[in-house]
């Protein structure tokens, strides 16, 4: 396995301090862009950044602009820090037009006691656990006819519900969800995405203490979809957050999953995989909020990449705030590049504001499944198929196996198959 | 009884400046239960021999044959080769991301067989050869050849041979960069397969200390793309003691 540019030294870059020198030279810190006069970064931006420091403040996500206010975000133009990889040619007009399609209908099966209901945008419980961070967040966020609410009964354990998303219409559309998990509930919460759409989302999970709250997000789109999602995660004292982003449909899918945590003793798990053919554009970019003490999270993401132009983006921002002593984090993202033509971008980016870290780390590696692999393989008797095979499901199923529901699993693995069928591979 | 039957073999690269030959008129034969050694020096040509026998998309066979028991070799696929009954432990073991040892092994026992192991023997043959070799145990659950050091990967390589059990065996180095104890472990694996299934071996290594263990039936000596000479055991001592001078400064 090979490393890109974007490796970043020391596979387990694990350090206990933010002062070790060369820790920041990958990332987003660097960015020349958003200069001091920048209308978003200003008087929001704290004075240190770990890295960044003056001068470039919006590259710290400490300064980045949060509000429920789509005026408040200035038009895009595609150099802004989050936006920079994204094609906004194929965003369908998501970050820029109001959003009057019909959103896809949204059906809920398997609950026991958990409710569903469709709310006006002005329920006091929309925005309990989120404030959008980009423009299109706050574009869907306005243009939201309805609010769905699904609510995970306190003390209640073992609910496992599907939120099944169904589009058929290619008019720039806007859904809002709030997934609220009461007090030390335990729940799983599928929440799939299929037929075609042109969507901007926003979910908020308000993860109340003591929760335990799993979140699997499937893109599983047809190939025309345009898709911008907003998940953003408020996890509250003891609170525990594992979400899993699976994207593997549409033409253009963005997931921005942000955690923010808002109590001690939290945890944070977000896991990814996806798998882009040629021409589609996959973009993660996630972020985990340390702002309360002794909190942990855990990233890892994992990426195969085939055929001409297919993209991949992964941006992990890692804000460990000077309130959030004894924090624990790591974060990891790994891509295999299975043909020439596809390119995997990926990016991560911690910033560390207080010295009393349990530990930090990330780490980044794109590595490309070449002849070498193949002949080794298949001078054990292998042939090239089922080489291939092997190794991306070998690759993917440390995620797929962090799913732990059955059938989803065994959905994904055959959509893998099928991925893998589809080149002639 | 096996034959595997090198004929006049040619073998270029491409390379930036052009096409390079690198063998130059190879002619071996070998028969299961027979061990060659093949010695040379450095860039001679060995690993292009053993890569082409394994079907390297590297390697262009320009003219000669490869038969085993009178089968083109050449017309077989790399996967093919394998099944066929021939192995090769690479010089230089590649490291496969994502494939767990456990997957890869059973991946790569099914092909050959054309069936899959039972799996309660199959479990006992890995353990068993994995503590004959002194591989721990931990190793199943790794990826391929990630991460191991110089010696585990020639380790792991002896581990196939003994699961898979060829026809054939070319050992590129297998003894490079092995302690001595190593050493004697993996030489005991290449034996034990030749014993039990009869194997045809072709040992390419610069050093006479595995021929002790490993005894030779013939000696090569590799020199630019051909072999310049051929004896018994003796041969490799004399070649300790005299290095390669002898067939380097012919006149020309
Ligand atoms: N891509 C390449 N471009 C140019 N020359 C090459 C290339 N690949 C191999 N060669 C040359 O082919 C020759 C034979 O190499 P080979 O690896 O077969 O040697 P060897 O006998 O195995 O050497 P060693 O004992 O060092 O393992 C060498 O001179 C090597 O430099
Ligand atoms: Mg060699």
């Amino acid at each position: 396995m090979t490393d890109t540019a974007t490796h970043v030294s020391g596979e387990k870059a694990r350090i206990g301090a933010p002062s070790i020198a060369g820790f920041t030279e990958e990332g987003e810190n660097l960015s020349p862009m958003n200069a001091a006069a920048s209308p978003i970064g200003g008087d929001a931006v704290k004075a240190h950044s770990h890295g960044g420091g003056a001068g470039v403040p919006d590259s710290s996500r400490a300064g980045r602009l949060t509000s429920y206010k789509l005026e408040d975000f200035a038009p895009l133009t595609g150099r802004e820090e989050d936006f920079r990889f994204t094609p906004l040619k194929r965003m369908g007009g998501l970050h820029k037009n109001a959003l009057t399609g019909a959103a896809p209908v949204l059906v809920m099966t398997g609950a026991k006691a958990v409710a569903l209901e469709t709310v006006a945008m002005s329920d006091a419980r929309v925005g309990s656990a989120g404030v959008p961070e980009d423009r299109i967040s706050a574009n869907a966020w306005n243009s939201a006819a309805e609010a769905k609410i699904v609510t995970i009964p306190a003390e209640s354990i073992g609910e496992q519900v599907t939120l099944t998303y169904t589009g058929d219409s290619t008019e720039a559309a806007a859904a809002h969800l709030v997934v609220i998990a009461e007090e030390n509930s335990e729940s799983v919460v599928v929440i799939d995405h299929v037929g075609t759409a042109v969507l901007a989302q926003n979910i908020e999970f308000d993860v109340r203490e003591g929760a335990k709250l799993t979140v699997i997000s499937l893109q599983a789109w047809e190939d025309t979809a345009i898709h911008a999602a907003s998940h953003l995660a408020k996890v509250r004292k003891d609170g525990h957050f594992k979400h899993i982003a699976v994207t593997y449909g549409g033409d253009l899918v963005r997931l921005t999953p942000s955690a923010h945590f808002a109590g001690e003793g939290g945890e944070v798990e977000l896991f990814g995989l996806y798998f882009a053919d040629a021409g589609q554009h996959l973009e993660h970019r996630l972020f985990v909020d340390h702002a309360t003490p002794h909190c942990t999270s855990n990233v890892l993401y994992k990426g195969a990449l085939q055929g001409k132009d297919a993209h991949t983006v992964w941006v992990g921002d890692v804000l460990i705030r000077k309130e959030a002593p004894g924090t624990n984090s790591y974060e990891a993202n790994r891509n295999l590049v299975l043909t020439e033509g596809a390119r995997a971008d990926s990016v991560p980016n911690l910033e560390i504001e207080t010295g009393l870290i349990d530990g930090a780390g990330h780490a980044s590696t794109t590595g490309r499944f070449d002849d070498e692999h193949l002949f080794y393989l298949m001078s054990r008797g292998i042939d090239e198929k089922t080489a291939r095979r092997l190794v991306v499901r070998g690759f993917l199923n440390e995620i797929v196996q962090q799913i732990r529901v059955p059938e989803i699993e065994e959905r994904l693995n055959e959509t893998i198959e099928r991925e893998l069928a589809a080149t002639g591979n | 009884m096996s034959t595997l039957e090198i004929k006049d073999l040619h073998v270029s690269i491409e390379t930036e400046q052009g096409n390079k030959e690198i063998l130059k008129g190879v002619s071996l034969t070998i028969k299961t239960g027979e061990t060659h050694a093949i010695m040379g020096p450095n860039g001679s040509g060995k690993s292009t021999l053993a890569s082409t026998i394994a079907g390297h998309p590297r390697y262009t066979v320009t003219s000669g044959t490869i038969t085993l028991d009178g089968e083109d070799v050449l017309e077989m696929s790399v996967d093919e080769r394998a099944r066929a009954g021939l192995f090769l432990a690479m010089q230089y073991p590649v490291e496969v991301p994502g494939v767990s040892m456990t997957n890869f092994l059973r991946t790569a026992k099914t092909a050959i067989d054309g069936e899959a192991p039972k799996l309660r023997t199959w479990t006992k043959d890995v353990k068993t050869a994995m503590e004959a070799l002194k591989i721990d145990a931990e190793f199943a659950s790794r990826n391929v050849n990630e991460g191991f050091s110089g010696g585990e990967k020639k380790r792991v390589e002896i581990l196939q041979l003994e699961l898979f059990k060829p026809k054939f065996a070319i050992l590129d180095e297998t003894d490079s960069g092995l302690d001595v104890d190593a050493l004697k472990v993996v030489s005991e694996g290449v034996n034990r397969a030749q014993e039990q299934n009869e194997m045809g071996t072709l040992l390419i290594t610069h050093y006479t200390r595995i021929l002790r263990y490993i005894k030779p039936d013939f000696v090569h000596v590799f020199v630019d793309g051909k072999i310049a000479e051929q004896g018994g055991a003796e041969l490799a001592d004399r070649l300790e003691e005299e290095g390669y001078d002898r067939f380097l400064n012919v006149p020309a």
